[in-house]
């Protein structure tokens, strides 16, 4: 077994055969635990690209004589409303789904992956929909830019979680993919769809709210 | 005590049979071998290197009279945009953080691989279409907005194919650079060997966690602002129109507080690599450890706050000037640190002045210049006057091609035994660091008086008072471009044909000489334990009988593990303090 414990695509055969993990040395053991770790590492620099864009959001409306520009139609607060409830409610449906991996309930894990997936695609229709029938189109004024683009990049950050949840409940239907122990895409999808979620709240604070 | 010694004393088997070569045609292959990776990286960005040179070659001819008569300006400003472009984000930053970090971190650390062995590949495979892709940007009108690409230059309708296609190749470009980063974070955070804490990491290992995190910071919004470029370019936005309410000052903001990090993105590597460099050819240990590596820490934080001094022409209030004024100056105190602890390394040391030694103290030195000039256009005052000058060009190259690009040399010349299990020849890298050095500053010196007495940059056409002096550096930069030819001889007749290099060439103590010339597959049979500190050289007083806690009892993994364990072999005139080493085996 020397050797394959670093590789995860190696590591990944370790995964299910108990034996071997025992006999890997100590960098194979932790391989779960770096692997979370790299995820987060990873979402931090996807924060940063939305810190930058919600930056650059703050100074246009700082320096605007006026925000939105004048002649900007009102947003309706109504539908993206039920967006964020329904975004927020996903987080901890998704949660559910990695306590159930967490019993060894791989059914359970699937059922819930499946509810917060209809969730999220719940989400994005809706946003279609506003978009369709918001009377500001992306080049109208700066501020419909900054909500098209602002939106927009966070849907297609909703778009990839869907896609990560679709991967997890394929991989889920092999027998014994996921268990108590070994369930490090549950975890990765889960801690994207988090993140997902928060960027969210806070778009929503600064184009709906404020 | 010999290898087969300390392996019969501690009752282990030598490598058992023959460890698995690379084969060279996996070079020309996907691979997730972080070592085929690395060298990947460096063969490619150094291919890169030599475009790069080329255009800045064609720049220095055009500039040679003060007529424009060589080229166009339009294909001016497409070489020097290109030739930037290139330089950093196609050679000096994936070489110095994609190559020498990927080959030697996993091999520093004393880990078989990456931490994600296939995203590290996927990193590096987006690097050759994304070079390509900017160099077919020629076929349709290059961008000519210089490597800033300022709006509004940048959107107006001329080259609007070449800008997109400019964008949509740094946007891959950092992309790769920010899943390198991840990869070097994790990898160096949860994979070193037992025994390894922080405090025991080679200085490399501390260089590349804080470029990391720089890259890691600071990348996404450089992608940030170039998502909204792109719109402005393509979608007819106005983010950064004033005719559309927008501002391009906050593209300059967003653009800087990446690339004022890239700068350090781009030196901080090189850092770490002359820390492992001058120890072992100096034979003395690094001075102030541990001064080196929080230093690197402190710079990564100071360069994410100082991005505004690029924009003190900018319109920037008085009161902000100074502040960055400040932070910017102050980043010389650990920069600062580092050079005076170089200093000290080598201060009474025994020196071997080969190649590596040689390109290692040029760096030192030349990137002192740089480092001078910096901390002048630091001052507001100062930098309002050379402002957009030559005395930038020739600061900016002092740092990138005097520190950088020598970091680069130092590093081929020291590993290019590990790599490739071959020697080098050391008089044709003598020839190669001495024209490089007269070159490089024949050409880049004449540039500071240049950018005092007004001379603008980005400019085809000048006065012609300035001729004399520009036809020096034109003549300059034949000899550096012309510098490269005995390397390139040198490597490649080397790799075929040069000398076989031992294990250990250098006698070096850190954890990449202790294993074959090339490193096998997987580099280690199994978990190196640490006989010495990485820098412990030629401290013959305090010796003492090699003890290594080969078979920790408090780590069953070791303990019961079925092979050799490798490690260090000590320089026979280095002694191991033994409380020195044994109470860290698991610090982490």
């Amino acid at each position: 077994m020397q050797g394959s414990t670093i590789d995860p695509s190696k590591a990944e055969l370790n995964y299910h055969h108990e034996a071997e993990v025992s006999e890997v040395s100590a960098h194979g053991v932790e391989h779960h635990d770096y692997r979370l770790l790299g995820v987060i590492v990873f979402l931090i620099a996807e924060g940063m690209i939305f810190l930058g864009l919600f930056t650059a959001y703050l100074t246009f409306r700082a320096v605007a004589p006026s925000w939105p520009p004048a002649g900007t139609p009102k947003l309706e607060l109504l539908l993206p409303s039920i967006n964020t409830v329904i975004l927020i409610a996903s987080s901890f449906v998704i949660h559910q789904a990695d306590t159930a991996v967490k019993k060894d309930d791989v059914k359970g894990l699937r059922t819930w992956f499946g509810v917060t997936a209809l969730m999220g695609a719940i989400f994005l229709c809706g946003q279609i929909y506003e978009y369709k029938h918001l009377e500001f189109g992306l080049t109208s004024n700066l501020f419909g830019s900054t909500f098209y683009v602002l939106t927009g990049f966070h849907g297609l950050h909703v778009c990839f979680g869907l896609l990560l949840m679709l991967g997890v409940l394929w991989r889920s239907l092999k027998p014994n993919h996921y268990s108590k122990e070994h369930h490090f895409g549950v975890e990765a999808a889960e801690l994207y769809w988090h993140f997902v979620d928060v960027i969210w709240v806070l778009l929503f604070l600064l184009l709906y709210l404020l | 005590m010999t290898q087969a010694q300390l392996q019969e004393t501690a009752n282990i088997p030598a490598h058992g049979s023959e460890p698995k070569v690379t084969h060279w045609r996996e070079y020309f292959g996907f691979s997730t071998d972080h070592k085929v990776i690395g060298i990947q990286y460096l063969v490619t960005t150094f291919i890169f290197y030599l475009i790069g040179g080329v255009l800045a070659t064609a720049v220095r001819t055009e500039l040679a009279t003060p007529e424009v008569d060589f080229v166009s300006r339009e294909v001016y400003n497409s070489l020097f945009t290109v030739h930037a472009t290139i330089m950093i984000f196609l050679w000096i930053v994936p070489a110095g953080t994609g190559g020498f970090g990927n080959f030697l971190i996993p091999l520093l650390i004393g880990a078989r691989d990456m931490a994600f062995p296939r995203l590290n590949a996927i990193a590096f495979w987006i690097i050759p279409p994304a070079g390509l892709l900017l160099l077919s940007s020629f076929l349709v009108g290059a961008p000519g907005a210089g490597w800033t690409s300022y709006p509004p230059l940048s959107t107006m309708s001329a080259g609007k194919a070449g800008e997109a296609i400019w964008i949509m190749s740094v946007l891959l470009l950092g992309t790769s650079s920010i899943l390198a980063a991840v990869n070097f974070i994790v990898t160096i955070v949860k994979m070193r060997t037992p025994g390894m804490g922080y405090n025991q990491m080679p200085l490399f290992c501390w260089a590349m966690l804080s470029t990391s995190a720089l890259a890691l910071i600071a990348t996404p919004v450089l992608a940030g602002a170039l998502i909204l470029l792109a719109f402005d370019l393509l979608a007819g936005t106005a983010f950064f129109n004033p005719t559309g309410g927008g501002d391009p000052i906050v593209y300059q903001h967003l653009f800087w507080f990446y690339s004022h990090p890239a700068v350090y993105i781009m030196i901080l590597p090189f850092f770490g690599m002359i820390s492992e460099i001058l120890p072992v050819h100096a034979r003395k240990p690094i001075f102030g450890y541990k001064a080196i590596a929080y230093s690197s820490l402190a710079i990564s934080f100071l360069g994410l706050i100082v991005w505004a001094h690029h924009m003190f022409t900018s319109g920037t209030p008085a009161w902000l000037r100074m502040f960055f004024m400040i932070t910017t100056m102050v980043i010389a105190v650990p920069t600062g640190i580092k050079v005076f602890s170089w200093l000290a390394t080598i201060w009474g040391g025994k020196l071997r002045l080969n190649s590596a030694m040689l390109f290692a103290m040029g760096f030192v030195s030349m990137f002192v210049i740089g480092g001078i000039s910096g901390v002048m256009v630091a001052a507001v005052p100062f930098d309002i006057h050379v402002h957009d000058t030559y005395f930038v060009v020739a600061h900016l190259h002092y740092v990138l091609f005097g520190g950088s690009v020598f970091g680069i040399y130092a590093g081929f010349y020291h590993w290019f035994p590990k790599m490739t299990g071959r020697m080098l020849n050391e008089t044709w890298g003598k020839i190669h660091f001495a024209m490089m050095l007269v070159g490089f500053n024949i050409t880049f010196m004449p540039m500071h008086k240049l950018g005092m007495e007004g001379m603008n940059r980005r400019i085809a056409e000048y006065d012609p008072k300035f001729a004399t002096l520009n036809l020096i550096c034109s003549v300059g930069a034949y000899l550096l471009a012309l510098s490269t030819i005995p390397f390139i001889v040198n490597a490649c007749w080397s790799w075929i044909a040069g000398p076989k290099a031992p294990d250990n060439p250098w006698q070096g103590l850190t954890l990449e000489w202790m294993t074959t010339s090339p490193p096998p597959v997987e580099n280690f049979e199994s978990d190196p334990v640490l006989a010495t500190g990485p820098y412990d050289y030629g401290m013959g007083s305090r010796a003492t009988q090699v003890d290594v806690p080969f078979s920790d009892a408090r780590d069953p993994a070791l303990s019961a593990g079925p092979s050799s364990a490798l490690r260090a072999e000590p320089d026979p005139a280095v002694a191991v303090h033994p409380d020195d080493r044994q109470g860290e085996s698991h610090n982490r």
